[in-house]
């Protein structure tokens, strides 16, 4: 009997300590119960601000937020009797209707996710009514970006959600999955400042949701802050007119305004309409957008590369005379025997060089620059010259990045010593081999950018200011913007600055000339081994008191003269006068004139 | 002899762990439903708190009828009490009410009992009254198939609403039977056939059965001279391997399919952790978000704001568990272990044999619901739907629980008497 008696005993007090040790471990070892008991009972309310505007530079409104509703399911609520009138109030099949319900059960019972994203307006204002039928089934307002403007979607950029692969890099804590942040333009490079601060607030909570209390008495509560408003430096007027000029072609055309730096227009061309991409938009157009032959979501002036050609010529010339192989005044005569040249052989001053755009002229005079004899071998000496004059080239900011505030600007190519020792071996090079430089041709890359900058540091004769599309944020003007001084005396300038007025007065720039408004400039024939030439021009207006830099590219347009120097006239006296004298050269640059053989347009269709 | 007064005779210490149980249980029942938005009292009706008062006062009422009756009326009654409680769980099955899967209220206007809660008391009185008999040997084969038999007939009618829980509490009262010489073989089998039954939960069948061959024939090896011990070997062996076949016919034709996925999801909690899974996952998270010490009295979040399902009946433990933590579960189980020791003490002073079997019922129900009840709450065992000994809300419940523990407290003052009449 009392075996017995003692076996139960030990089967009671047994399972006391079995008990008391699980519990042991339940209750204070394992940590992940006390986490999971918070997030049952924590529930996080993020008020998402609104995304800052964007204007242009006379506040005029470009980019707004506009609200739209996405559908938004409880699966632990839903019931509902009749599936079929369901589906048929959503617009939705039977099918769609079991596959969104069975994403948002595996995503959560008890949390809310998408059912529909983005429903149109005619939906939402059926719906809305009806939902009350409909338990675990309501509508979230949000708000996505619209436009006042179908241009200039490559500076606007686009804002989406949130990819799994950025917030696996992601080291800045604030992003979550399910968040919005800009993807392209300056809505990725200004995204901190547009989207604010979102406030959280955490309330405790029961199973069903509803809000029972504050959470420690809201101290770990942030209120949100809005975005940042944006004023643009770009005058939309004037980028809508310069994308006109470039529509159906393919290229970029530049404005800066030289004194400030400030980007007037930056077309980037083919364009689209920046709303294709807003919104439940985006995952629609993304993917064609992106596989279009013409890459339209390519920014090109900051992102193509093209040898600057004759325009670079521009830069030889004031490099030339500040290392005084050469001077204003010095006749060189050539004899067109070593490069191929369109100006004929004769007597040239440097005025005279640029404005005939002589590949002689600067092939001699780079030659000078590059043996100037410090070494006997030729082959040492020219390792010594082309060091100092890519140190030159280096000061009107090209090999490198201007620092523009938006995303993807490349440095473009300026050839290194190291890169022709590798090319040719170390001591096997010389002038010959980089002749091609001296009328910016060869391994010489640059983008319109970096051109349209040239254009403003040739029109401020000396300086320029680090190249921006933004103005003000908020009400604080721009930081990041420096001013750089070129070491080359002022009046090297003018001389080169006199032979491209002499471009448009009676050079290849002829029809960029107009009585009213002095232009000074230099075409470029970009030579193109795949195809027809690209034409390029790089210029100022007007000479004395310059008010707006210009460079264009129009691929595959021929000689320079022709459509990119339209383009830059045209655009210069519609940003000075307001207004178009020359409606003949308009239709000239609109209806492809400038093109020999059958204009083969390029149109970016809408899906 | 001097003629004690009744309050002199009877067990205190009983009385007061019993009135200090059911003081925390329902101080408990309150802090599980505190809705801290309508401060509503612990006597407000509108609350299980202020019903489980109503529960508590009339439970005191019934203690006082006990007491009043005469303690033989127990034992001369204990068929009696037994045919109508069997009449009543018949009639439940043809007539009663459906609450939450299981047939087994009588219902009187918005007035719910379950006579299952009672069948416990009433086994246990028929059971001691059929062993105390003179003639009844438990050692011999007819006497444990009727004593059995009285066992499984109520077991079986609550299985038959629906109440696995209950009827398995009817299994404790083997208990007893073996505390009055039933067979220890009869006991370590069929303890042996349950762990057998868990092992093939957990572990791969075709494993299993590779493990019980070679145990079979090692212990064929190591008895190759007596024959009859190989008999009962590959008897048992043979047992052995239907019941692990048998399982999963069990599992899959038996079990209705909410047991079944009960059953899983101890195996495997993670199996479903917003449907079956639910319950256990919260009861544990609740249990373990308490810590050392706890979050402090109606500070608790998970049960109050309904994480835990049916928290202020059979998991009302994770209340304790996370508002006063370790320390008040362990004082929880300490304060039972105590309670269920004074038991087995009051149990083995009894005179008469019917005391004693009664006692022993009083302990093995009261253990059973306590081991079970926490088992289940903790995941260590399928949440089969079982309160807390005095601690559940429910009042069905809490008078069974009364009436089992103050008749046997009421025979205790009474075993004396017992001497005398012999």
């Amino acid at each position: 009997m009392t075996e017995k008696s003692f076996i139960i005993k030990f089967l009671i007090v047994l399972t006391a300590i079995i008990f008391i040790t699980r519990l042991f471990y339940i209750q204070i070892i394992e940590e992940n119960y006390k986490i999971a008991a918070e997030n049952n009972v924590i529930q996080k309310t993020i008020q998402y601000p609104f995304r800052g505007l964007i204007y242009d530079r006379n506040d005029s409104l470009i980019t707004f937020n506009s609200p739209v509703y996405d559908l938004m399911v409880i699966p632990k609520e839903v019931n509902i009797v009749d599936t079929a009138r369901f589906c048929r109030l959503l617009e939705i099949t039977a099918e769609e209707f079991r596959e969104k319900i069975s994403k948002a059960k595996k995503y959560s019972m008890i949390l809310a996710s998408k059912f529909q994203e983005q429903i149109s307006d005619e939906l939402f204002a059926k719906v809305q009514d009806q939902l009350i039928n409909y338990p675990g089934f309501y509508v979230l307002p949000r708000t996505i970006r619209s436009y006042n403007t179908e241009s200039m979607a490559n500076v606007l950029g686009y804002v989406g959600e949130v990819s799994s692969r950025f917030l696996r890099n992601d080291n800045s804590g604030y992003y979550q999955s399910g968040d919005y942040i800009g993807i392209g333009g300056i809505e990725k490079s200004y995204e901190a400042m547009l989207r604010g601060r979102r406030g959280v607030s955490y309330k405790i909570v029961n199973v069903q949701g509803i809000i029972k209390d504050v959470y420690k008495d809201g101290d770990f509560d942030t209120v949100s802050v809005a975005g940042k408003d944006l004023r643009l430096t770009i005058d939309l007027e004037l980028q809508q007119y310069a994308e006109r000029l470039m529509n159906g072609k393919v290229g970029s055309v530049v404005a800066i305004e030289p004194q400030s730096g400030k980007i007037l227009t930056l077309v980037s061309a083919p364009s689209y309409d920046p709303q294709l991409l807003s919104g439940k938009n985006l995952s629609k157009n993304f993917p064609f957008l992106e596989q279009n032959e013409n890459k339209p979501l390519f920014n090109r002036p900051l992102q193509a590369r093209y040898p600057p050609g004759s325009m670079f010529k521009t830069i030889q010339g004031v490099i030339a005379m500040h290392e005084q192989v050469v001077d204003s005044n010095e006749i060189i005569t050539t004899d067109g025997s070593n490069i191929g040249d369109l100006a004929p052989p004769g007597p040239y001053t440097m005025t005279r060089a640029i404005q005939k755009s002589s590949n002689n002229y600067f092939y001699l005079i780079m030659k000078r620059m590059v043996e100037q004899g410090v070494e006997e071998s030729q082959f040492l000496d020219a390792r010594i010259g082309f060091e100092k004059w890519r140190n030159y080239v280096a000061e009107f900011g090209l090999g490198e990045k201007l620092g523009v505030d938006m995303p993807n600007e490349i440095n473009g190519n300026v050839p290194s010593i190291e890169w022709y020792d590798k090319l040719y071996g170390v001591g096997r090079w010389k002038y010959s081999n980089i002749a091609s430089l001296s009328i910016g041709q060869g391994e010489l890359l640059v983008t319109p950018l970096q051109m349209a900058n040239l254009g403003a540091i040739l029109a401020n004769r000396g300086y320029y200011i680090t190249p921006h599309v933004v103005d003000s944020i908020g009400n604080s003007p721009n930081p990041n913007v420096k001013k750089r001084t070129l070491p080359f005396s002022a009046d090297l300038y003018e001389t080169v600055l006199d032979g491209m007025e002499k471009v448009i007065n009676s050079g290849s720039g002829i029809r960029g000339y107009m009585d009213s408004l002095r232009l000074a400039g230099k075409t470029s024939t970009i030579q193109n081994p795949h195809g027809e030439d690209h034409s390029g021009f790089m210029g100022f207006a007007p000479l004395d008191e310059p008010q707006i830099s210009i460079v264009a590219f129009v691929e595959n347009a021929g000689q320079g003269g022709r459509a990119a120097v339209s383009v830059a006239s045209l655009l210069a006296e519609r940003y000075i006068f307001g207004e178009i004298s020359r409606p003949w050269l308009e239709d000239y640059v609109m209806e492809k004139r400038y093109l020999s053989g059958n204009a083969s347009g390029i149109t970016i269709a809408e899906n | 002899m001097r003629q004690e007064s009744l309050s002199q005779k009877i067990d205190w210490v009983t009385i007061l762990l019993f009135g200090a149980m059911v003081m925390l249980g329902w101080m408990n029942i309150y802090a599980a439903n505190y809705n801290p938005d309508l401060e509503l009292g612990i006597f407000d009706f509108s609350t299980s708190a202020g019903r489980q008062f109503v529960w508590i006062c009339t439970s005191g009422i019934l203690i006082a009828a006990v007491f009043l009756f005469d303690y033989k009326f127990f034992d001369s009654f204990a068929y009696i009490i037994y045919g109508v409680i069997l009449a009543l769980l018949v009639f439940v099955l043809i007539g009663g009410k459906e609450v939450a899967g299981s047939k087994s209220w009588i219902g009187v206007g918005s007035f719910g009992l379950q006579p299952s809660e009672f069948a416990k008391f009433a086994t246990a009185l028929v059971l001691a009254r059929y062993i105390g008999k003179a003639d009844t040997k438990l050692e011999n084969l007819k006497s444990l198939i009727v004593a059995l038999l009285l066992i499984a007939v109520p077991m079986v009618l609550i299985a038959l609403q629906g109440d696995i829980g209950t009827a398995l509490v009817f299994a404790a009262l083997i208990i007893p039977l073996f505390m009055e010489g039933m067979p220890i073989v009869i006991l370590m089998s069929v303890s042996g056939l349950l762990l057998i039954f868990l092992l093939t939960l957990l572990l791969n069948q075709t494993l299993l059965l590779v493990i019980v061959s070679i145990a079979i024939l090692l212990a064929i090896g190591l008895n190759t001279k007596e024959s009859k011990r190989i008999m009962i070997i590959i008897v048992t062996g043979v047992v052995v391997v239907l019941m692990i076949r048998s399982v999963d016919f069990i599992l899959s034709d038996v079990l209705k399919p909410y047991q079944q996925k009960r059953v899983l999801s101890l195996v495997n909690p993670n199996i479903d952790p917003l449907g079956i899974g639910w319950n256990v996952n919260q009861s544990k998270i609740a249990i373990g978000s308490g810590g050392l010490f706890g979050k402090g009295f109606l500070e608790g979040t998970q049960t109050k704001f309904d994480f835990v399902p049916e928290q202020s009946t059979d998991f009302i433990f994770c209340t304790i568990g996370e508002e006063h933590g370790w320390i008040g579960s362990s004082l929880l189980i300490f304060l039972f272990v105590t309670f269920l020791l004074r038991l087995i003490f009051l149990t083995e002073r009894q005179k008469s044999s019917f005391a004693r079997v009664f006692g022993y019922s009083v302990v093995s129900i009261i253990f059973f619901h306590f081991s079970i009840n926490i088992a289940m709450t903790i995941g260590l065992f399928p949440v089969v739907g079982i309160p807390l000994p005095f601690f559940s809300y429910g009042g069905s419940s809490l008078w069974a629980f009364t009436i089992l523990l103050f008749v046997f407290l009421k025979l205790d003052a009474h075993r004396m008497q017992e001497l005398q009449r012999w």
